[in-house]
């Protein structure tokens, strides 16, 4: 057998059979000790593992980043803000600014709005997982596959010749001239958006799906006997017992949007006023070698999501002092 | 939602509702499945279409004669060398690394969710901002430490990395979720003796099964579908523990030609994150909590 | 409880043991020859000639080559050059980053690893030179491509070809719809595509020692030479199938495929000699049915001008097998494997056996072009590169704000050199 079968296959068994050895091996060594100490040291134990990957992975390579943004292109000298100035001076930065503000605000209206409705609407029907199934597709699709999906889509032939792209042999049949979707700025930017909606829908859908299943059926039931119509079992149960579920989708696609780089990347390269602050700074890093600029991006993301951090911290506070 | 909708139970209704009356509920739906999956379709019609074809006319041309189907996309994809070992590789990557991510959130998440101590809603937040740290801030301090401790190119290194960027997402995920947990199971298993070890493996664990379905498919997928990462650690030094996603990216030639073999390839490729889930999908289903609450 | 102790216990002491057996699973020896890692950017069929041409070196030394290929290589080398994780050998972007890597001591110097007098004496001194840095060979090339040539279709135009550029523009569509077919849409690349049409335009016009001081930074954007360049490429914008909607949305690949259609789209098609794969492919072109006459010159003192491009190969690794594989690549023996299976030229002189007339006319172009330039493009910093190639999509789109792009080129040729 294949050497390396057998080393996945110990790992796929070792590696969860180590982590429940360490909470089992630590609580040992707990039960031992003082209940009061006990309760303090146990906290540490069980978010151990986590702190120490996010520490190596993310903590310190953003540390790192922090130190770089505040350099000049190879690292070599500091030059105070000068980074961040051109971040927020240049016209190209700004545009690409703007369009990540776009992004947030209406990549995830789509997705956390349409993956509410279809989480709710397939939730009545009996098809349910075929409805589920044909939302999730996207979300396996790899990026360059997706990117080659919507040219087909987008796709642009010269008025008069036989339309290649969906959507424009859509307009040729209802007698629309054929337009540039793609090229054409600033609509182009919502084309692109809509990418990202199609893609991360069903991730939304999956996860809102998930908490709906967790609310009682006899809550609602109870409501409904009562004689609450739908809208009123929604806004009075559904949507309040959904609303951190929301959050949490809703905060991790503000974070996608603002992340988001792949769509931009393989239909665009940024061209045609597409570009988004992700792009930017792989183009700053990897095509322009300028590490200093790059990392002020990165430190710049680190900072615009502050205000939806403060926002989940009320919240946690919130949910402990209801439960 | 939809007015039409009689009030029934939800579940009641499933069975029960009339053709008649819930019409627009059907109808909404099956317009936005129609809407997800023309342009997936126009994908899968393109590539059983010769490549001259495809870049002459529309898919939907393809349904009038002549009819000009061919399996050569096909064919050339899986005769491509490498491709085999490069699925197994992608299995070998991905499997761990979704479950070492799933386990060590599912700890962290338990205490951020039913433990005290201090700054806990501090560190917490800063866990979930994370989040936001572009990945290609992290691949050149990550990379030299991989070089430092010699494990560049192995699939310990994407192991790892993939943990690492997985867990604030992972973390978040399932604290809310188990934040949401009723109290006063918690409280009853405590006064019967449990430790907060055995409360989180016979009782927290079981009812976030959904959750944790969703996390799996979700940690499952990106992973499956991430070159970037793959690429950098293992890319380099060691061609033999390269991911499928790599390997396929590459049947494009540095001109971007060839593109009608990604078309093919896109489809072995998203074969078996949907099997994946749609072998989960039984865990997503109503009920399954109070079931393991119970059991 | 106490139950759920002991199944722990018996989880444990599996972990220990699952521990203990992934320490003794690690890697076990390779037997026979050494590897070496090879980066590049060649996919499809690309690929499979590179691994044809590696393969007879396999099999005479037992050494095997792992090939990563990859379009990404930027990200690649870049993370690799920062960290020491590297492969052996690599294809590299272009000149620029090759200067940057040699000077930063990454690159290897080759100096000691070619003949040197062999290698020289085969390869077009053009290629000696780009691959040179500091006195110091470090870059050799694979194979080449020769630019500026015009295709058509025989079935379409039966005229002889066009001597003057007066000429070309000159000539009647006949029953084509427009004189040009032209695409830049390249994804990440988009725009490339003009930037050789601006690249033939500047040597023609106004001669290599222009084009070398532009290229180099020290002859500005908005000098009326390179401003002619744009202006040329605008006029075969005017006089292109589709308009710019169409140039900036179809893929270089696809653009040619007008020249096949009934009733063709266009008469003429200006792009590099590796096009006639994409001709085949996509526009449903035989062998007979494309041909191509070089662009003609335009200024009569720089007659017999001609661009061209290469693929540059480098060491990051200085290991014996690594050597004697670099060295293999240069020779004709190797050169000759990629260039019979088509799709490349080659830079070395000794390699004379074309599959085909078409390949073979280029290669005899490329082997008599009195002044031979490498793509402008790729010997600038590749952040310039970059705006060179939004400035063409930008240009294409709009080209009233000629003025204003050839300014914002100027800037991003200041910063891209370190100002």
């Amino acid at each position: 057998m294949d050497q390396r079968l057998i080393t996945a296959a110990i790992v796929v068994f070792g590696v969860p059979a180590v982590l429940v050895g360490y909470i089992w091996l630590t609580e040992r060594i707990l039960q031992v000790m003082p209940e009061q100490r006990q309760g303090r040291i146990r906290p540490w134990i069980w978010i151990a593992p986590a702190l120490l990957f996010l520490v190596v992975f993310l903590v310190y390579p953003t540390i790192n980043t922090l130190v770089l943004s505040f350099q000049d292109r190879a690292g070599s000298a500091f030059v105070g803000l000068a980074n961040y100035e051109y971040f927020f001076t240049s016209s190209s930065t700004l545009i690409s600014l703007r369009n990540s503000v776009l992004w947030v605000i209406f990549m995830t209206a789509g997705v956390v709005g349409l993956g509410l409705i279809i989480a709710i609407l397939v939730d009545r029907v009996r098809y349910e997982p075929i409805a589920k199934s044909v939302i999730f597709v996207p979300l396996a699709i790899s990026f360059v596959a997706a990117s080659i999906i919507w040219t087909f889509m987008y796709q642009f032939r010269a008025p008069g010749t036989a339309q290649t792209g969906t959507l424009n042999a859509v307009l040729e049949l209802v007698g629309v001239a054929p337009s540039a979707f793609i090229q054409t700025a600033p609509l182009n930017n919502f084309f692109l958006i809509i990418v990202g909606v199609w893609m991360w829908t069903g991730f939304a859908m999956v996860i809102l799906s998930a908490g709906l299943k967790g609310i009682s059926t006899e809550l609602l039931e109870a409501a409904r006997v009562d004689g609450a119509n739908e809208w009123q079992v929604f806004r009075g149960i559904i949507l309040p017992l959904l609303l951190p579920t929301i959050f949490v989708v809703g905060t991790t696609i503000v974070i996608t949007a603002l992340k988001s780089f792949d769509i931009v990347y393989t239909m665009t390269s940024g061209n045609f006023e597409t570009d988004v602050i992700a792009h930017r700074m792989y183009q700053e890093m990897f095509i322009n070698g300028h590490f200093g600029r790059a990392s002020a991006v990165a430190i710049v993301l680190l900072v615009a999501i502050v205000p939806f951090m403060v926002l989940n911290i009320k919240r946690f506070r919130e949910q402990e002092a209801i439960r | 939602m939809t007015a039409a909708v009689k009030p029934a139970s939800a579940v009641a209704s499933k069975s029960r509702g009339r053709i008649g009356t819930r019409w627009p509920l059907h109808l909404t739906i099956i317009v936005l499945m129609v809407i997800w999956l023309v342009p997936t379709v126009g994908l899968f019609v393109n590539s059983f279409r010769p490549a001259s074809d495809v870049a002459g006319s529309g898919w939907w041309t393809a349904f009038v004669p002549p009819w000009e189907f061919t399996l050569s996309n096909y064919e050339h994809v899986l005769a491509r060398q490498g491709l085999d070992q490069a699925f197994i590789n992608s299995l070998f990557i991905t499997i761990p690394a979704t479950v070492m991510t799933v386990l060590v959130a599912a700890f962290a998440a338990y205490a951020f969710a039913w433990m005290n101590f201090p700054f806990k809603n501090v560190l917490f937040v800063i866990v979930v901002g994370l989040l936001v740290v572009p990945l290609q801030s992290t691949l050149i301090p990550v990379l030299r430490l991989f070089a430092s401790t010699g494990i560049a190119g192995t699939f310990l290194a994407v192991w790892l990395a993939h943990t690492g960027y997985g867990l604030p997402f992972a973390i978040y995920l399932l604290r809310n979720y188990m934040g949401g947990l009723p109290r006063e199971v918690f409280e009853s298993a405590a006064i019967d003796g449990a430790s907060p070890a055995t409360a989180f493996f016979r009782l927290a664990l079981p009812m976030s099964v959904p959750v944790l379905a969703s996390l799996a498919i979700f940690q499952f997928l990106f992973i499956w579908n991430d070159l970037l990462v793959a690429l950098i650690y293992i890319g380099a030094v060691n061609s033999e523990n390269l991911p499928l996603t790599v390997v396929v990216a590459n049947l494009v030639n540095s001109l971007g030609g060839e593109t009608h073999f990604l078309t093919a390839a896109a489809f072995l490729t998203m074969a078996l994150p949907l099997i994946v889930f749609l072998a989960l999908q039984r865990y997503f289903v109503r009920g399954i909590t109070g079931g393991a609450v119970k059991g | 409880m106490n139950q759920g102790s002991r199944r722990w216990r018996g989880i444990a002491a599996l972990a220990g043991a699952g521990l203990l057996a992934v320490v003794a699973c690690t890697p076990a020896a390779e037997t026979g020859g050494t590897e070496v890692s090879v980066i590049g950017t060649w996919g499809g069929s690309e690929q499979e000639s590179f691994l044809a041409m590696v393969a007879p070196w396999e099999e005479s030394t037992g050494n095997t080559v792992k090939y990563t290929g990859t379009r990404d290589i930027n990200a690649v080398l870049t993370t690799g050059v920062a960290s020491g994780i590297l492969p052996d050998l690599a294809g590299l972007p272009g000149p620029g980053q090759m200067t940057a890597w040699a000077q930063a001591g990454a690159l290897k110097p080759l100096d000691e690893v070619l003949d040197l007098e062999t290698y020289r004496a085969d390869t077009s001194p053009a290629f000696v030179d780009l691959g040179t840095v500091d006195g110091k060979v470090v870059g050799v090339f694979i194979k080449s491509a020769l630019k500026g040539l015009i295709w058509y279709n025989p079935n379409v135009f039966s005229g002889s070809a066009p001597t003057t550029w007066e000429a070309v523009m000159g000539t009647d569509p006949g029953s084509a719809d427009s004189l040009w077919c032209v695409g830049i849409e390249s994804g990440a690349a988009s725009g490339w595509a003009g930037t050789d049409w601006i690249e033939d335009f500047v040597l023609r016009q106004s001669g290599p020692d222009v084009y070398d001081a532009w290229v180099n930074g020290t002859h500005a954007w908005s000098s009326p030479e390179i401003k002619s360049a744009f202006e040329a490429f605008g006029e075969v914008l005017d006089a292109s199938f589709g308009g710019a909607d169409t140039v900036v949305s179809t893929n270089f690949g696809a653009a040619g495929n007008p020249l096949f259609t009934d009733p063709p789209g266009c008469l003429f098609h200006h792009q590099a000699s590796f096009i006639t794969d994409f001709f085949k492919e996509q526009g449903g072109a035989a062998d007979g049915d494309f041909d191509f006459f070089p662009m003609p010159d335009i200024n009569p003192s720089y007659a017999g001008a001609f661009t061209g491009a290469g693929d540059l190969f480098g060491m990051f690794n200085d290991t014996p097998a690594a050597r004697d594989l670099l060295k293999y690549l240069v020779t004709a023996e190797a050169q000759q494997i990629w260039v019979s299976r088509g799709g490349a030229l080659s830079g070395n002189t000794k390699v004379t056996e074309y599959p085909d007339e078409v390949s073979a006319r280029s290669a005899a172009a490329l082997g008599s072009a009195k002044i031979f330039r490498f793509d402008g493009g790729d010997l600038m910093p590749t952040a310039l590169q970059s705006a060179f190639f939004k400035a063409m999509v930008d240009f294409t789109q709009d080209q009233s704000a000629l003025d204003s792009i050839l300014a914002e080129l100027d800037a991003a040729s200041e910063s891209a050199r370190g100002g």
